[in-house]
């Protein structure tokens, strides 16, 4: 294997030295090959189920079928072209960068330039603790933390590919509408209970962390480079849960009866947001996996209410977090974090129920 | 000289202690390599995110997974030093 692949590389690079194609073609061709294969999936999926496997029009195995060839390259393809243009626009939003900009900051001002500042700046739940230290210690009130904390993990970026290609655009602009909502309110909330007694004494002692000006990149080509590593890393880390996704959603699409959802986590019933809420906090799943189930639940009669909170509690809350925040957060804390985001989530659930 | 890796242990902290490991055995440097998990000794380092690599003490990067090349690099200049 090991020479096989050597003597391919050396292949490629003597290749490469005949016909040099410089990236910003690389790229050029890559988008139109995209776009012309993702204008035409509809018919694709079509042909694939019914011209080459056979499957009769109109059968419930038909329908989850084409539903699946149709989804999955979708939602891949959509998740590619985002992915990478978050990952370039992300190398000018470095944590370092964000707390500079919310340190001093007023309360609500600051709450609402956090929540914002969640979507772009990069960030992942084990750099919790040395980013809510930097915060803090740089003198960005606990609150306006706090609004950051959760609006980065509830409004990402696989989360919104999802919602877009699966539930539409009106959906998604909800979801993203009041999971900013949330994340202000509760970063508020938890500003004026004056909490900052709760954090853990050894946090006192620490330094405030320095720039690192390491990480910042300085040219275009290490910015598309960036984005091309997000790719690589994201799309091979959610990849599966997306098929595992689609693949449950294809099936109640398929089989599961329309309406059967309706007595569970249906409008009429004012027990459902919460039991919807309830089951999602201890979830642990990416939006990859939840996201296609939960529109399946939508079709079948759940309220869009209900699933709403379901996916917030599922993508927003999740217990690793929680543990983690806990080494700097004493348990009142905590308690109050995740209390008070848990209300929020419920009234919102209430809230589109009654709308729709 | 003395190779730190800095991450709570989370799948990037896995994934740049792989890439100092192939940059290590590429250099054919006779080091150790430490991982820091413990989140206190990683704030003394004073980052503001991780996974981080640092060189002697020295914060080389931080909130990134590098590519084992430029490890490599890193590691040549501080040879150097």
């Amino acid at each position: 294997m090991e020479t096989i692949r050597l003597s391919l590389n050396s292949f490629y690079k003597f290749a490469g030295s005949f016909f040099y194609v410089p990236n910003w073609l690389k790229t050029a061709l890559a988008a139109i090959i995209w776009y012309v294969v993702y204008k035409n999936l509809n018919v694709l999926s079509k042909w694939l189920t019914y011209d080459l496997l056979g499957f009769t029009l109109g059968s419930h195995l038909g329908s989850a079928i084409e539903f699946f060839i149709f989804e999955v390259p979708k939602v891949l393809m959509l998740l590619i072209i985002v992915v990478y243009g978050v990952g370039v626009v992300r190398t000018f939003f470095t944590p370092e960068r964000t707390r500079n900009l919310l340190s001093g900051k007023r309360e609500s001002l600051g709450n609402i330039l956090a929540a914002m500042l969640g979507i772009v700046t990069p960030f992942c739940s084990c750099s919790a603790v040395p980013l809510f230290i930097g915060f803090i210690k740089s003198g960005v009130p606990i609150g306006v933390t706090f609004s950051f904390l959760i609006a980065a993990p509830m409004i990402n970026e696989v989360a919104i590919v999802l919602l877009f290609s699966l539930f539409g655009i009106k959906v998604t602009a909800i979801y993203v509408f009041t999971g900013l909502l949330i994340a202000i309110l509760t970063g508020w909330i938890i500003g004026h209970l004056h909490m900052e007694k709760y954090i853990e004494d050894w946090v006192n002692e620490v330094e405030a962390p320095l720039e690192s000006d390491s990480s910042l990149l300085i040219n275009w080509q290490d910015r598309l480079q960036a984005g091309r590593d997000a790719v690589k890393e994201i799309v091979k880390k959610v990849w599966f849960y997306i098929v595992l996704g689609i693949a449950v959603g294809a099936g109640i699409h398929g089989y599961v009866p329309t309406g059967m959802m309706a007595g569970i986590l249906g409008k009429n019933s004012w027990w459902s947001v919460p039991l919807a809420v309830l089951i999602g906090v201890p979830m642990y799943s990416n939006a990859a996996g939840i996201v296609p189930i939960a529109q399946a639940l939508l079709e079948k009669g759940a309220s869009l209410g209900s699933v709403l909170a379901f996916m917030m509690s599922v993508i927003g809350l999740s217990l690793p977090e929680i543990i983690i925040l806990r080494n700097v957060l004493k348990m009142p804390l905590i308690l109050t974090f995740v209390g008070v985001l848990t209300i929020g989530i419920i009234l919102v659930g209430y809230l589109f129920n009654l709308i729709f | 000289m003395k190779i730190q890796v800095l991450g709570p242990g989370c799948a990037k902290c896995f994934a740049l202690m792989n890439h100092v490991r192939i940059a290590v055995a590429a250099l054919n440097l006779p080091v150790e390599i430490e991982k820091v998990e413990d989140i206190k000794e990683i704030m003394k380092f004073r980052i503001m995110s991780t996974p981080a690599l640092a060189v002697d003490g020295q914060v080389k990067f931080a909130g990134r997974v590098a590519s084992s090349n430029e490890i490599k690099e890193i590691l040549s200049q501080c040879l150097v030093k």
